[in-house]
């Protein structure tokens, strides 16, 4: 299978099973998408009559590309088969390893976000901080879960992971006292809304955590519309410069000051180069994700608008790169040569599987997403996972569990997309959340035009 | 090629012998924790 777009100038051709990316001219362009339903003759016939005026077209040169394209068929660079349908059935016998958790140590927030997904960090329960023995616990729990895995990852998060930060600093003591003796590597992640993040917080931050992640939305009228504390009062003027100190003082660590769009603000590039000029420079930028029927939910009417913004943002993000002050998009970090492998791109994000969530109380679910929902809860950190079945759902919730997505050219890049977005949108994880879809596709075609113009631009 | 030009990429089918090893992160712990994909994802493997 094979993708082809123009964009930025740019013909490009994706050869989707073996990951290969071509930068074509626009006789190559129409040539390609002719060769697997016409001859070699009716191709160049065809170009003939379309091109023929130009110079730089001639009947010896078509049949030339012709070859170029063969060549390329039979190197394993386009149209290849799909070799890997078959593997995806062995993720029934995947591992039972983990290697990553969602720790909320704090269902409790200091702001009252009307559009959060969490309801404001209860997840649609009782508010509640975890205690320190149920963090170490879950710890514990994942260091016997990881097999032989060294790498091991754990995400301080809420609600507010800042109000129960203690437990925080006393879980990272605790890991680091016992990943040598274990042979792992704990990295930690914290999310946070910046409301209580001082010079304390900050030096422990950037000593231990391997990522932090900061809340904001842009524009001070874009952030204050729905950020704001307990009492109404919107929060971009107490958390900016706090944010701002952080990230200046992370050096070269990294760090996402990390954004929702919504509705409100289908302009939402405004808002990533409002923080691009405020100074931070590892942005992220996320669509909503609501019920339908909420105000603040996207429409189809904005579609083409989000993909208008996906666009100006890569084109604005290659400009500012050659006039040498370039920012990062997390959807826009495609690393073409060192990428993930095939499994990677089959198997999906591990929710249910590799990666669970932990409650203040120490239940597990698939993802925080899933947090609050009892049919999906998985067991405890006690226990371990009891509800086999579920996990067994999730193990096979790859790529090629979405019928879907068979004919899709970017399934090996989204592998089937966010298993609670399916859920959410279709009752079943193994579902698709279609406009999640057309938005990831439109980011991929911009993120791998990126990487074109970069190789091939400046010849 | 005159009209083509190969941008280097990594081989997935050669992946297939080559990866597999579930050290690199998992997708949804970094930043977005809502629209995941895996594509922005690195390799461990140096």
């Amino acid at each position: 299978m094979i993708h082809q777009y123009k964009l930025n100038g740019y013909n490009i051709v994706l050869d989707v099973y073996s990951g290969s990316v071509h930068a074509v001219d626009e006789v190559a362009y129409d040539m390609i998408g002719m060769y697997e339903t016409h001859t070699g003759d009716e191709i160049v016939s065809e170009m003939l009559k379309k091109y023929g005026d130009r110079e730089d077209v001639t009947e010896a040169d078509l049949y030339e590309c012709l070859d170029d394209i063969r060549s390329l068929k039979d190197a394993g660079k386009l149209f290849t088969e799909d070799e890997y349908a078959g593997m995806a059935f062995d993720f029934k016998k995947r591992s039972n390893e983990i290697k990553a958790l969602c720790l909320h140590v704090a269902h409790t927030c200091n702001l009252n976000c009307s559009y959060c997904f969490a309801s404001q960090g209860k997840y649609h329960g009782d508010r509640a901080l975890m205690s320190f023995e149920v963090g170490k616990r879950a710890l514990d729990f994942l260091v016997e879960s990881s097999g032989s895995r060294r790498n091991l990852e754990v995400d301080f998060f809420g609600g507010e992971p800042l109000m129960n930060w203690q437990v925080v600093k006393d879980l990272v003591a605790y890991a680091r006292s016992i990943e040598e003796e274990k042979h792992k590597n704990f990295r930690f992640t914290l999310t946070t809304n910046g409301v209580l993040v001082d010079d304390e917080v900050i030096d422990f931050a950037n000593r231990e955590m391997h990522n932090v992640v900061m809340s904001i939305d842009g524009r001070p009228q874009v952030h204050d519309r729905f950020r704001v504390d307990l009492a109404g009062h919107g929060s971009y003027e107490k958390i900016v410069p706090k944010f701002l100190d952080f990230a200046k003082k992370r050096g070269e660590r990294d760090y996402y000051v990390r954004g929702t769009y919504t509705h409100y603000n289908t302009d939402f590039t405004e808002d990533i180069f409002h923080l691009a000029d405020l100074g931070f420079t590892q942005l992220s930028m996320e669509p909503v994700v609501c019920a339908p029927d909420d105000p603040c939910a996207l429409t189809e009417e904005d579609l083409p608008k989000l993909f208008e913004q996906y666009e100006i943002l890569a084109k604005e993000m290659l400009r500012r790169e050659e006039e040498g002050r370039p920012i990062t998009f997390y959807h826009y970090m495609i690393d073409l040569t060192h990428g993930p492998c095939i499994y990677k791109r089959i198997s999906g994000c591990g929710s249910g599987t590799e990666y669970l969530a932990v409650t203040p109380w120490g239940d597990l679910y698939p993802c925080h997403q899933f947090v609050g929902d009892e049919k999906y809860l998985m067991g405890n950190i006690w226990d371990g996972v009891t509800n086999t079945a579920l996990r067994d759902e999730f193990k096979l919730c790859n790529v090629y569990a979405r019928h879907e997505c068979d004919n899709c050219w970017a399934r090996l890049y989204c592998s089937g997309g966010c298993a609670a977005n399916a859920c959410h949108a279709t009752g079943s994880i193994t579902g698709i959340y279609k406009y999640g879809c057309e938005l990831f596709k439109k980011r991929m075609e911009c993120a791998i035009m990126m990487q074109v113009a970069k190789a091939v631009g400046k010849k | 090629m005159k009209r083509i030009e190969t941008v280097e990429t990594r081989d997935l089918k050669a992946s297939v012998k080559t990866g597999g090893c579930g050290e690199c992160q998992t997708s949804c712990q970094s930043a977005c924790k809502t629209s995941c994909g895996v594509a922005n994802q690195l390799c461990e493997k140096k």
